[in-house]
């Protein structure tokens, strides 16, 4: 590489040497130019150098919000990761910042006193989270409280995550985007929150005064208690936060804070180098920077473009598209007006989108409103010369798509105003994908048309994941997702590929579960490291394989598989269910719930003896003995001398009755028994995902049969319902009816023979509540109750097999399987802590602690 | 934890036939916490115990020959050069062997 004496312009040149392309910022911007650049051929043109401060590859801001609620791992919003700097030859400095540029020497001086040369140079040094001043947020040596957070980078939301599992109180500053997306985060790790805001109304930035009071209510709906229109006066403690005070003299409680009270754009960098700076770097439409010798442009978060600054994904993207245009010489005459920007909310249960104004400016601008706060919705629109210049959607987005292409293309708009916001005419979402304009954007986040992806699927691309893989489309937020795979199928018409490896019944054997079980049943495999050693590539194990493909083995041969006891999981390894601190919870099986004085002292006595951290009755009727150390368990069960609960496998889990004919004055049917029954004849068996039950004597339903995998009811002069694919967890689902039968032993036959059913054809993890609207349950119906296909017979007669063949596991602990089969993996270093709720003591949480940080791992071997 | 470069001393832990195949189990050496894990290919590692994430105990884990998997949020590392593959920072692997007369001995 040679040093350029001559100005280097950005338009191409015939050169013998690369030009030397430096990036200062490693963020969403930064990268985003670079693979611009790229693909505009730039690898040809430059040697490219980022610095990067964080020393991480690049990620997707946007998506921290879902990190910090668990609905991503961290690993899912990584964009490009360190292989693919390598793969394009691209220097990437992470961890290095940069002190300043001397843009007449055209070289970047760094905090580790290395100087890098340039020919060209952009800066893209984003924002920082904007800390107001608060009496006491600084100890007197300069540094935050601890306790007190921002919410902007990767370290950030990991440090939030780790305190949001320590501490009770949050107290969010700023409700805008962040502070909102902040306040829910930690409110979903059960946090107590309060968001002081200092508006009149939540996101005053976006939103009109009533939205604001209305998404107040739904915010407030999700257990957060909002304070607006008070700013906050200062912050206690000395070493650590303890409250925040307000202009009152009130003072909210707090052992954390976090400040999401704005950004702003980190000019440092700029400033040191004689660029001109306002708010942020001033830039011209080329992107390129005002002041400084030349040669240097500027994209993201930190510039100030016509009078503007940009704290969102889009303009940043556009911004980036511009600058390559003119880097690359691909097209010198790309200019950037500015963005119309477009927000969307990223918290569940509120759904809001909001672009343009939040309401009317001028005088003659149109103004259509429609509220109703008791249900959380709020929409408008502002009309002006016939163009929509402002819309916000509150609790109902259905005309999302819509309104947005009409905001960004200036459509014309229907006569009738209100159609803009209820479906009296204008394309619903259903008929969206079809009619939509080719150069419609349908992600916002990285600008990708409905032609885009329409020639990605030309190009071969004839699955979602290629889709987006292809235009990056969806990558952002994700709430384009579904209009994305709308497009797609639509575009691919009868070609679409369902993605491969999605109907794997494991990752590692890359077959389907019919295709898998016809394999393993032809060459009589009976274990699991058979199966990877004939049918997975290369013969590799894969461990996020192994319990699915253990039991589907045992499920294809109830008569026993070789067992390996490295297919199970831990909780089948031992017979117990694996707590956050890594001790047990034992569940002594109680048919139906029912139990005696005896069974109740004796699980008294036990929880005494092995000092049982809380014993809490769970929602299957069932009695739960937590904090229990693993070595402890067969001693435990021994003591109990009650079988298995199975309150831990992807299993028949557990029967939930109502008190039925015996003493209920409601009673039509005898649900206890026939819950006794049915726990007693499917207990313990494998099924696809866990199994729950439920028996009630009358459609009162007091034992939710409605919603369970499969609930029974009683419905008088001997009949009883069965119903299958109800569920009440993360997802609610009433239960399909599958047939009204005659007799409890009607019941038990049809409920073995949809157990059976399932376990045969449901995916490794495929709750009912998804397998039976997946076949229909007119399917499920016809192949059971009318034996359509001839099945029945055969599915009693191997069900019967299975539960011929039971065994109580709990019988293992007299006798372990392996060495050390019950030997603790309690480490000695701190786990997170688990507070300790002695029984009797309702809610009141003593203040000694039950964690096992100080537990010596016992060499000694449970008695054999 | 990390790796010790230096005067690492070698501990003879356990024999062979305490660690199941395909399992793992914890130990102290040194007075650290190390998980061992016995491949089916008859290689055995030694990693730290606990799981960055949370806490896990590494040791009630699942493996095949390239990785563990944590059992509280199926977190994975490489059992040869402690990355995760999930995204979370690293884990210490601690050099390892099996003696001919089948002591399993870690070096820390």
């Amino acid at each position: 590489m040679t040093a350029t004496t001559t100005r280097t312009s950005a338009l191409p040149q015939q050169r013998d040497h690369k030009r030397r392309l430096v990036v200062v910022g490693n963020g969403m911007a930064g990268v985003r130019a670079v693979e611009e650049v790229l693909e505009r051929g730039g690898a040809q043109q430059f040697d490219v150098t980022v610095f990067g401060a964080e020393p991480y590859g690049n990620y997707n801001r946007i998506m921290l919000s879902h990190v910090l609620t668990g609905q991503e791992q961290e690993d899912s919003i990584f964009l490009n990761s360190l292989p693919w700097y390598t793969e394009n030859g691209i220097d990437l400095r992470a961890g290095v910042a940069v002190t300043r540029v001397d843009t007449f020497a055209k070289v970047v001086h760094d905090a580790e006193g290395g100087t890098t040369p340039y020919d060209v140079l952009v800066i893209a040094t984003g924002s920082s989270p904007f800390f107001p001043t608060m009496e006491g947020l600084r100890r007197e040596d300069g540094s935050m409280l601890d306790g007190v957070f921002g919410f902007r980078t990767l370290d950030d939301t990991r440090a939030l995550l780790a305190a949001a599992r320590e501490h009770r109180r949050a107290v969010v500053i700023g409700g805008g985007l962040l502070g909102l997306e902040a306040a829910h985060g930690l409110a979903t790790h059960g946090l107590q929150v309060d968001l002081v805001h200092s508006p009149k109304h939540l996101m005053n930035q976006q939103l009109g005064p009533e939205a604001g009071r209305v998404l107040r209510r739904v915010v407030e709906g999700l257990g957060i208690t909002v304070h607006t229109g008070v700013r906050t006066k200062g912050v206690h403690g000395t070493d650590r936060v303890t409250g925040v005070e307000l202009p009152d003299g009130r003072v909210l409680d707090a052992d954390l804070v976090v400040v999401a009270a704005g950004i702003r754009p980190n000019t440092t960098v700029a400033l040191a180098s004689g660029l001109d700076v306002e708010r942020g770097i001033v830039v011209d439409d080329r992107m390129r920077c005002e002041g400084g010798a030349g040669d240097v442009y500027a994209v993201g978060e930190c510039v100030q473009h016509r009078g503007q600054t940009y704290g969102l994904v889009a303009p940043l993207w556009e911004q980036a598209s511009v600058l390559a245009d003119h880097l690359t010489g691909a097209d010198p005459t790309a200019e950037y007006h500015g963005s119309r920007t477009a927000t969307k909310l990223k918290v569940a249960g509120v759904d809001l989108v909001q672009m343009g104004l939040p309401g009317p400016e001028n005088d003659d601008d149109e103004f259509v409103v429609f509220s109703e706060p008791h249900r959380g919705v709020y929409l408008n629109v502002v009309v002006r010369d016939d163009r929509l210049v402002g819309a916000t959607l509150l609790g109902d987005v259905r005309k999302t798509t819509f309104l947005q292409q009409a905001f960004d293309q200036g459509l014309p708009l229907p006569e009738e105003r209100m159609s803009l916001l209820f479906d009296l005419g204008t394309p619903g979402e259903e008929v969206g994908v079809a009619e939509l304009a080719d150069d419609a954007q349908v992600c916002n986040c990285n600008g990708v048309t409905k032609g885009a992806i329409v020639q990605a699927v030309e190009g071969g691309a004839t699955s979602l994941n290629a889709v987006m893989g292809a235009t990056k489309a969806a990558k952002g937020c994700g709430s384009c997702k579904s209009v994305v795979e709308q497009i797609t199928q639509w575009a691919a018409g009868g070609n679409l590929t369902v993605d491969e490896s999605a109907n794997w019944y494991v990752p590692g054997v890359p077959m389907a579960k019919p295709e898998l079980m016809t394999a393993i049943r032809e060459r009589g495999l009976k274990s699991v490291s058979a199966v990877f050693r004939e049918l997975a590539p290369g013969g590799a194990e894969d461990a996020k394989s192994k319990m699915g493909l253990t039991s589907l083995l045992r499920m294809m041969w109830p008569e026993g598989i070789e067992e390996e006891r490295d297919g199970r999981f831990i909780n089948d390894r031992v017979h117990a269910n694996i707590q956050r601190d890594g001790t047990f919870s034992v569940v002594p099986q109680m048919k139906g719930g029912v139990t005696t004085p005896e069974q109740l002292r004796t699980i008294a006595d036990v929880a005494d003896k092995y000092d049982v951290g809380m014993v809490k009755v769970t929602g299957g009727q069932r009695i739960d003995l937590l904090g229990v150390k693993k070595e402890d368990l067969p001693r435990m069960w021994k003591d109990l001398g009650m079988p298995s609960g199975y309150a831990y496998g992807k299993s028949v889990r557990t029967v939930k009755t109502c008190v039925g004919t015996d003493f209920c004055r409601f009673g039509l049917g005898d649900s206890t028994k026939l819950g006794i029954d049915l726990e007693t004849r499917f207990q313990g068996i494998e099924t696809p995902a866990k199994l729950k039950l439920g028996v009630v004597g009358c459609p009162r339903n007091c034992a939710e049969a409605y919603v369970k995998d499969i609930g029974v009811v009683a419905v008088g002069n001997g009949k009883w319902e069965v119903h299958v694919g109800g569920a009440a967890g993360a997802s609610v689902r009433k239960a399909d009816l599958l047939a009204t039968v005659d007799s409890p032993e009607e019941v038990i036959t049809l409920a073995g023979r949809f157990i059976q059913f399932y376990r045969e054809w449901g995916n490794w993890l495929e709750r009912t509540y998804e397998f039976v609207p997946r076949l229909g349950i007119e399917r499920v119906r016809a192949v059971l109750v009318d034996d359509s296909d001839g099945l029945a017979a055969g599915l009693d007669e191997r069900m019967q097999v299975t539960v011929d063949n039971y065994r109580d596991p709990w019988l293992e602990g007299q006798e372990p399987v392996t060495p050390g089969q019950f030997r603790t993996s309690l480490p000695l270093v701190d786990l997170p802590l688990v507070p300790r709720r002695p029984a009797g003591a309702p809610g009141g949480l003593v203040p000694e602690v039950h964690s096992n940080s100080n537990a010596t791992p016992s060499t000694a071997e449970v008695s054999r | 934890m990390s790796v010790p470069t230096q005067r690492a001393t070698r501990h003879d832990v356990c024999p062979l036939d305490d660690l199941p195949v395909g399992e793992g189990r914890a130990y102290v050496v040194g007075g650290e916490q190390v998980a061992l894990f016995r491949r089916r290919s008859g290689k055995v590692s030694a990693v730290q115990a606990t799981c960055p994430h949370a806490g896990g105990p590494l040791a009630d884990g699942q493996i095949d020959e390239r990785v563990v998997v944590c059992p509280l949020h199926q977190n994975a590392f490489d059992l040869d050069t402690g990355e995760s593959t999930t995204g979370q920072p690293p884990i210490a692997v601690h050099p390892c062997s099996v003696d001919p007369d089948g002591r399993v001995t870690v070096e820390l």
